[in-house]
């Protein structure tokens, strides 16, 4: 029996009007590598906004670790934030700061480590994802893909459970996406972290990703549902089916 | 197994000194990032208090461990490693082992661990002259390249973004009228109040008008609108500016042939020259509007105040405070496009660059406010 660490119940989100998403209900399972999916404008970063509380959906509730978080205030909403972490597209890194005072940022603000144990912890982090080298640098000094993994290192300051990373490898190239595919295989099987990812690379949803929501543009609703490899050849949905070959073909011939 | 679950987990640390010399160490319970903290420190006074080189820890009875708790281990070994001193590690519970495996060991010899390096006075004397240095060589290229933009404009107006020019000429000239006619205003009622109480104990309270009219016109009136002008429009084209480059258009710009200086610094610098001295028009408007209120209540009318303005206001005076004015409007909007295109990167430096634009705008105000005035004093005006 799978235990669910995110439970989304008929989530629907409206924006200035317009449905985004209509009716969604899934589950995410801990340690596992859950994938969304979906077209441009589908909702999914929207999906994904919600699950970590920064919009609050129309209709409907997400559970994380069977608590609300919209509902949840004070203690209660840090201790659940604190247990999750997130990586935005742009990286989101803090400008004034270097690299090693951007992961001992929240470090230093929620925990009372003396200085060298954060400094060292900082480091730790930053060397998780290959970036010991770079700690004294400035965000503007690097390169989008450093930029990415050191915002994965900021998000893994304080060992959250859950990380949601929308779209990690866009923009990376190969070598170093399929590094960041390893690194995030290797932090959920050993430290069975849960990974909720937005991202349009098939190569990655092949290697890693348990299993795939994906999001119809048309509809606003959930179109498929399961392991890549299942809904690649044994979806009942024609556009599903589609979707996966069409992009399998092009990357093959690519 | 959770952190957030109840009750909070702790954990503890039981030292040992061994007949042999050796420390010994048990680490018994959860170490999160909060148990860590004190064992962090119950740890290093343990060391402090009996130092050894060599240090064994008992690990068996590690209920959980994260990122935090692996710090521990390695900053105690890093320590030791430092004081020539080994470190063992006994019975290591398997999942704290991976997650070890997975950190991998941090370099004894990495530098953030040193402590950051004092720079000496001598060095930052240095710095600071260097920059300086740096900052007037970039004030005069950027003069320079401004300068030949302009000239260009002038031999060929239809260059000229002139639809950026008319939109930069409503948000510098027509938006900023309410404030300079409320500060101008604001002016003349208190310089003619403050000027009437002594003047009038000789009196001679018919001259605050000659005092208002001639202060107005040839100094304060240019003067608090270009001050306006820098705290309001300066500051608002070096941040503009500065958040274009932060975002790369500046790059895309240049990519696609435009350059900076003639497509966006010469349409706002354009309409800043041209709306200064109308601002400042009504500036000095207002201040002796402000001046009339205070004439009234003293008794006088107003064509008796027309009348003494007249007598004392020369057209030199008129055109020299006018003059001025276009270049106050010039240095303002120069530094504050210089500023916006100086702009390193993040959200900080777009600040910087608008406070900057700011003090240096003000700075070079009050230089060309003193150039002018040898100028018109050698020319007699």
């Amino acid at each position: 029996m799978q235990e669910a660490v995110i439970e989304v119940e008929h989530l629907t989100a409206v924006y200035d009007d317009a449905l985004i998403l209509n009716d969604i209900s899934c589950e995410v399972y801990r340690g596992e590598i859950f994938g969304i999916l979906g077209g441009s404008g589908s909702g999914k970063s929207t999906l994904l906004k919600h699950m970590i509380g920064l919009y609050t959906p129309a209709a409907g509730r997400i559970l994380i670790d069977g608590q609300d978080l919209i509902k949840a205030e004070g203690d209660a909403r840090n201790r659940i934030l604190k247990g999750i972490g997130v990586t935005y597209q742009q990286g989101a890194l803090f400008g004034s700061l270097t690299l090693l005072e951007n992961v001992r940022l929240p470090l230093e603000e929620f925990t009372n480590l003396p200085p060298d144990a954060l400094d060292l912890l900082a480091l730790m982090k930053l060397k998780l994802v290959g970036l010991e080298t770079s700690s004294q640098k400035m965000p503007s000094e690097l390169s989008g893909g450093m930029r990415k993994r050191a915002a994965i290192a900021r998000a893994m300051a304080l060992d959250p459970q859950i990380m949601f990373l929308d779209e990690p490898s866009a923009g990376l190239d190969p070598i170093t996406a399929a590094e960041l595919d390893d690194l995030i295989l290797r932090l959920a099987r050993s430290l069975r972290m849960t990974f909720v990812i937005v991202t349009h690379e098939l190569a990655s949803i092949y290697a890693i990703v348990d299993r795939v929501i994906m999001l119809d543009k048309r509809s606003k609703s959930i179109m498929a549902i399961g392991p890549p490899a299942e809904l690649r050849d044994h979806a009942t949905d024609a556009w599903v089916r589609q979707f996966f070959h069409r992009e399998a073909a092009s990357e093959a011939s690519g | 197994m959770s952190p957030a679950s109840y009750p909070r987990p702790s954990a503890s640390l039981h030292a040992e000194l061994l007949a042999n010399g050796v420390l010994s160490m048990a680490v018994v319970g959860h170490l999160d990032a909060h148990t860590t903290a004190s064992l962090w420190r119950d740890s290093m006074r343990e060391l402090d208090r009996h130092p050894t080189n060599k240090v064994v820890i008992d690990a068996s009875q590690i209920a959980y461990c994260d990122g935090a708790g692996i710090a521990l281990l390695q900053g105690l070994r890093l320590r030791l490693a430092n004081a020539r001193g080994t470190l063992e590690i006994h019975s290591l519970p398997s999942s704290v082992q991976h997650m070890m495996d997975l950190y991998g060991e941090v370099l004894p010899n990495t530098s953030i661990l040193k402590g950051t390096e004092r720079t000496s006075l001598v060095e930052s004397t240095g710095r600071a002259s260097l920059n300086l240095m740096q900052d007037v060589h970039s004030l005069i290229t950027f003069i320079g390249a401004l300068s030949y933009a302009l000239l260009l404009a002038i031999r060929h107006p239809s260059r000229v973004k002139w639809k950026d020019v008319g939109l930069t000429a409503e948000l510098v000239g027509v938006n900023a009228l309410p404030i300079v006619a409320l500060i101008g205003f604001l002016l003349g009622l208190i310089m003619g109040f403050q000027s009437a109480i002594p003047m009038r104990r000789f009196g001679a309270d018919l001259y605050v008008a000659h005092l208002l009219g001639l202060s107005v016109i040839r100094e304060l009136g240019p003067l608090i609108t270009a001050i306006i002008l820098a705290g309001r429009s300066g500051s608002a084209f070096a941040a503009e500016l500065g958040s274009m480059k932060v975002n790369e258009e500046i790059d895309a710009l240049r990519t696609m042939g435009l350059e900076p200086i003639p497509f966006l610094a010469v349409p706002r610098v354009v309409a800043t020259v041209l709306m200064t001295p109308l601002l400042t028009v009504f500036a000095s408007l207002f201040a002796l509007i402000g001046g009339l209120i205070v004439m009234q209540s003293l008794g006088f009318t107003l064509m008796t105040y027309v009348d003494a303005l007249q007598s004392v206001i020369r057209p030199g005076d008129l055109l020299g405070g006018w003059i001025k004015s276009f270049a106050f409007g010039l240095v303002v909007a120069g530094i504050g496009c210089m500023r916006g295109l100086q702009t390193k990167s993040g959200a900080s430096a777009v600040g910087q660059s608008a406070t900057k634009a700011v003090v240096s705008g003000l700075i070079l105000i009050a230089v060309v406010d003193g150039i002018f005035a040898i100028i018109y004093y050698s020319l007699g005006l």
